[in-house]
Order: C-alpha cells, then structure tokens, then sequence
C-alpha cells in the first residue's frame, strides 16, 4: 500500500468553513499588527502569556510529537509496518511547527525582530534553547519532506505560464537533492528526535524560573520530564487521532490493524507518564490540594482522570484496542489531556502574585488560534490531495 | 535511504569536534552572579508619607508622561496602583488595621519599583540577553535586542516590568532603571531618592544599607518588624524594606531565598555543557538505528532476496 495522492475534490462544504475562520482571523491578524497586542488580546502586565502561548505554542509543539515519535519506531527501531503512518506524521509536525512559528510571530511584540536569538545568545535562558531546537528541527521537518515532494515531481515538473522556463532547473533541484538526501537521511531522522527530545523537555523548563507563580499541582522539578513523556505519550494517540480523522474524512481504508499495533506502545508510554505524575504528586505531598475545589485543583483532576487515567485503563483492554471507535476514543482522551496539561500550565495554573490576573483570552485571541487551525488544517487537505502522503491506493467505496 | 558505517563515524567525529570547540561549559554547581559591592536603596516604610515627589522625579529623570493627579494625595490613592509602561515607580496607600490613639486608622505608603534582584530571574529568563545586571546593581533592558517575548515578565517574581501592549511594531519592556547612567558617576543618585523629602528612600552600596537597616531595627524594636525585606528575598536584591507592618499586607509578596534563576540554570547547564547529552542521544540512536538495519540485511541475505 504506497502513499498516492488523494484524487478528489478538493472544494467541500468544510473546506469553505476553515475559509471563513482563516479570513476571520486574517483580519484580526492585521488588527494586531495595526493596533497592537493590547487592541486584540486581553494580555495583561500580571498576565504576559496567554492563548497564544499556551496554545498556539506550547500544545502545538506537544501534538507534532507524533513526527519525531513515529519516525523513532518505524525508521530507528526499525519498526518497518509503521511506515504508511510515518509520512502522514511528518506532514503534521511539518504543518504544526511552522504553525507554531507563525503563531510565535503574533504573539511577541517585535515579530521583525525573531531573527535576534540567533546572534545574541543567551545560554541561561531556557527560552533561547527551545527557539534555537525549534528553529534547526523546523528546517529538518523541511528536509525530511523533501523526497515527497521529489517523488511526485521528479521528471513531470511543469510549471505554469511564464515559469515554466524553470522547469529545468526544478528538475535539477529535485534529482540532485533527492539523491542526497537518500544518503543522509538518516542523520536528519536522527537530529529530529535528538531535538524534538531536547525542545519537548524544555518547553516544561520554561516555567521553573517561575516558582511562586505556578500552582504547586504542577510546579515540579520533573516539569521537563513531565513534558518530555507526555510529548512521547502523545506522539502515537495523536497518529491515530488524525488519521482516523483523515481517513474517515476521505472515505479511506481506516488502517484499524496498524493504528491498534501502534496504540499498544501508548499502554507503556502513557503508563510512564501517569506513574510519574502520580508519583511527583505523592512524593511532593500535593495531593492534599486535590479536593481543595478550586477551578485549577478541578482543572488538575479532569486533566489527570480524563486525559491520562482513563485512557490507560480504556487501553488495557484488548477489545478496545482492536475497535475503530474504540482506540479514536482513548487516543482523543489523550490528545485532549496533554493540550489541557499545556494550557493548565501556562495559563489555569499561572497566578499573579500581586494583582488580579484573572484572565479570559478576548474573541481577537480566540479568532487568531482558530484562524491558525484552519490554515494549518488547509494546507493539509491540500497536501494530502496533491502529494503522496497518505496511503491511497485501498480505497473504501460508500 | 543508504547508511554506511563510515559515514556514521564521520559524522559523529564532526559533532564531537564541534562541541570541544564551544566557548565555556556550565559550572558543575550553580553560582550566584551578584555583582560584589552593588548598590541599593532602602526604603523606610514608617517614613513615608505618601506626597508622590519621587514619581515624579522618576519621570522628569527618564522622560515619562508626568504622573496621574501629581498633587494629588487622597483619591489617587483609592486604586491600588501598579508601576506600568508610563510609570517605572508609584506610591500606594494601606490600612493594615494600625490605629493612632484616637483610634482613627493610620495609613501605610509604600513605593514600589523594581527590586534589581541581585540574581534577577528575567535577566536569566531573556532569550537575547537584552537583560543585564550590571556592575552598580541595576537591571538595564537594552530595547535594540528585545523581541517583545515577554518572558521577562512571567519570570519576575515582583510583576515589574510592564509592556506597551498598545504599539504594534516597537513596544519596549518598561521597568525602573535604577537610573544607571546617574549612580555610575561619583555621587549620582536616582530620581527618586534625590527628592524625598523625608528621606524615606536611601540610597548607597548595598552592605552599607543592610546594616544601617538592621541598626534602625535594633534601635527601635517597638516600631521595626525584625525582617530587612530584600535581604534574603530571591537570593537578596538591590532594593530593600524596613517597615512597621507586615511586607505581605503593602503588597511585597512572601518569597522564597532560593534565587529564581537556580532551578533552571542548573538543569540547563547540566544537561546542555558542550551538548553532551544531545550527542550522546545521537550516538545511542544511531547504534541502535545500525542495529536494526544490520539485523534486516541478514534476513534479507538469509531469504535469498535482496
């Protein structure tokens, strides 16, 4: 079953839908840009981070887990049967990272300046370590997506109109960097997990310089271990999430046989995750926050039984993980709990210690997220249609 | 996808010889970076009186709008006010419950500012170094690196910078600047503590300080609380408070005397020293990569099917 791309239409009542949302948050993008952070975002001085971070970034990163997760097992473990879901992984962290990077160029006050960490260092910060990984792991997702791009084009390249003078030299990109790649590849494949491993752990570092800020539910020193696991946890129930999700949207062959092989790494991975977080828990004695009723200790909970217990036990049993509803189910739980693990640490567990920073993102954040999703879920559908992403050739009719 | 054993070794070479080349590792331990006779203020709570002189010197001296209601000491006091991106420095005004002997509730004025921590956590925070303590013991912000991140402000334990959230392509971090350029020259002062006129604010090196502090204490235990705040506070900072009521109740929050910086620089700086851990990772994954493709050539040549 080679990866072939989809032949359908591309214009679908959905389709039209992520248009509105992306126009919607074109617009407030040029607010922004126009009238400041201030006239779109109820950003605060008590209250510098936001939507924008905890979301656009930080659960951005976490979900492009399944790239490096995925490539880790089929191309470095040698896991062979899961490389039809290993292209549709790349296109998402590809996709989500350069998101990400979009979403970062809103949210800080000087966008023309994001250029700057590269030449004034600042090795203290944590922050400059994950720009830095984000920024070399951005373009090794590049590189890694290069063949596909090559093996749909290589010897049919035909640009339109006045370009097409070009053709010639497109070629000549394609074969030669096609070949090249084909011989280090593997040094990227590798580099993409020892970054991914580095910038998923420090993006839980972030907060440490924090400590009278962050509720103690999640202020820990494993924080970046935390994060790093979770990442891991949720690199495979994000697979299976989106190509459930793509594959029913296509009307494709729902691939149930490998996704439930897959789904049994997450039993031991997110069991590790969950061992460590109730651990931390007991070791650090914050469990006595836990029925303490506040809206971050109710937050703490949902995150913990919804999104990591649950799951786990729902994936213990063998007949959950053979059905199709049944591991898209445990996998959303898990997607669900890791991107409320990221908001709950950046916004619901920050509290200002000194004056009210209550806050609730403002309709400009929400349509600048949104608008994000939908390009991002834009550009996907336009890739998988033009592109050998998804595996195509079995295809369901109804 | 071709790999050789070779090749394997090259590139891991390289990457050694890479990180042998990068400028000075982590310390082992972590270390406090306080510059070693830094200067300080203190202010004296019990002495204040809450007449806004020194706001308003602070935005004469760097170029502010001039404050709220300047002369204005009652309704300007109703709000508890914050230093913002118009305002390094305000007075706010506390009933902590003291009573004077007609048992008529006596106010407590307290200025706030930045603390010039002496190891500050948006300083380490900064991902371009934009933040620096300097040798006097301000915290200078140089605007010309700052990419508006705003992790400076999630870092600051005391919620003193503030932003101009308001300008869409240059907004700058706004926080006191000790006035650096001043008390670098012999006998400059800041702003503020040129004009109080009840000497409530003073200004000096900072050992100096500590034990003019703990004299006023030891001199009037009846009046002081026996706690210089700032002394200990994050790992100490350059402004310090003696006061007669709690520092919790004027809005000087209960801190912890582990600097802020200590937790991430260690883990940062344990991990990342010459990117052992990274290439070690690299190393680990590639052998087990090699491994795996070994193991799939055998069977190949085994079944008899390249």
């Amino acid at each position: 079953m080679t990866p072939a791309p989809l032949n359908k239409k591309f214009w679908t009542p959905g389709v039209w839908v992520m248009l509105c949302f992306m126009i919607a948050g074109a617009i407030t993008v040029i607010a922004r840009f126009t009238g400041g952070i201030g006239y779109v975002s109820n950003l605060t001085n008590a209250r510098p981070w936001g939507l924008w971070v905890g979301v656009d970034v930080a659960t951005g990163v976490a979900l492009a887990a399944g790239g490096f997760t995925t490539a880790a097992l089929a191309h470095i473990f040698g896991r062979h049967a899961y490389e039809s879901v290993t292209r549709p992984a790349l296109l998402t962290a590809a996709l989500g990272y350069t998101f990400v990077v979009l979403g970062l160029l809103v949210d800080i006050g000087r966008s023309w300046a994001i250029w700057k960490p590269m030449v004034y260092w600042n090795t203290n910060s944590v922050l400059f370590e994950v720009a830095m990984c984000v920024m070399v792991y951005l373009n090794v997702l590049y590189i890694e997506f290069f063949p596909i791009v090559a093996e749909q084009f290589k010897g049919r390249v035909n640009l339109p109109g006045p370009l097409a003078g070009l053709n010639g030299l497109a070629e000549v990109i394609l074969s030669v960097g096609d070949a090249i790649l084909s011989k280090i590849m593997w040094i990227f494949i590798i580099l993409g997990v020892v970054l991914s491993c580095m910038h998923q752990s420090s993006l839980g570092s972030l907060m440490l310089v924090a400590p009278t800020k962050l509720h103690p539910l999640w202020y820990t020193p494993m924080l970046p271990l935390m994060f790093l696991l979770s990442a891991i946890a949720v690199g495979y129930p994000m697979v299976v999430f989106e190509t459930t999700l793509a594959t029913s949207s296509f009307k494709l062959d729902g691939e149930v046989k490998i996704l439930s092989c897959l789904i049994r790494n997450t039993v031991f991975l997110l069991g590790l995750y969950m061992v460590l977080k109730v651990g931390d828990m007991a070791v650090r004695g914050t469990w006595t926050y836990l029925l303490d009723g506040t809206y971050q200790t109710n937050a703490f909970l949902v995150e913990l039984v919804c999104g990591v217990i649950l799951p786990w036990l729902l994936l213990l049993s063998p007949k959950i993980r053979q059905s199709r509803a049944g591991i898209f189910f445990a996998a959303a739980l898990i997607v669900g709990g890791v991107v409320l693990n990221r908001i709950n640490v950046f916004i619901t567990g920050f509290s200002s210690p000194i004056s009210d920073g209550s806050y609730f993102p403002s309709v400009g954040e929400f349509l600048v997220t949104f608008g994000l999703v939908a390009t991002l879920m834009f550009i996907y559908r336009l890739a998988v249609t033009f592109l050998p992403v998804l595996p195509g050739a079995k295809e369901v009719n109804s | 996808m071709e790999l050789d054993r070779r090749q394997f070794f090259k590139v891991m070479g390289a990457a050694g010889a890479f990180s042998a080349m990068l400028p000075s590792p982590g310390r082992a331990a972590w270390e406090s970076k306080a510059p070693p006779d830094a200067f300080g203020c203190l202010v004296d709570l019990t002495r204040c009186v809450g007449c806004r002189k020194c706001e308003e010197a602070c935005a004469q001296v760097n170029d502010l709008p001039a404050p709220e209601r300047p002369g204005c000491q009652c309704t300007v006091f109703e709000d508890d006010r914050r230093p913002d991106h118009k305002a390094y420095t305000v007075v706010n005004r506390y009933f902590t419950g003291k009573k004077d002997s007609f048992d008529k509730p006596v106010p407590t004025f307290a200025k706030v500012q930045c603390m010039h921590c002496q190891d500050p956590a948006c300083v380490s925070a900064c991902i371009v170094g934009a933040l620096t303590k300097d040798e006097t013991g301000a915290v200078r912000y140089d605007a010309s690196k700052c990419i508006g991140c705003r992790y400076c402000m999630v870092a600051c334990p005391f919620e003193i910078p503030a932003y101009e959230y308001h300008d869409p392509i240059m907004p700058r971090v706004m926080k006191c600047t000790f006035c650096y350029d001043r008390i670098a020259k012999d006998g400059g002062l800041p702003g503020c503590a040129t004009i109080c006129p009840t000497e409530a604010i003073a200004f000096g090196k900072r050992k100096t300080l500590l034990s003019v502090a703990k004299k006023r204490i030891k001199d009037n235990p009846a009046v002081y609380l026996d706690h210089v705040y700032g002394e200990k506070e994050v790992g100490g900072t350059s402004w310090m408070y003696i006061s007669s009521v709690p520092f919790q109740q004027v809005n000087l929050p209960a801190l912890p005397e582990t600097p802020s910086p200590r937790l991430s620089e260690t883990i940062q700086h344990s991990l990342f020293s010459y990117l052992w851990s990274p290439i070690a990772l690299f190393g680990l994954l590639g052998a087990i990569m090699f491994k795996h493709r070994e193991d799939k050539d055998e069977a190949n040549e085994k079944g008899g099917n390249p």
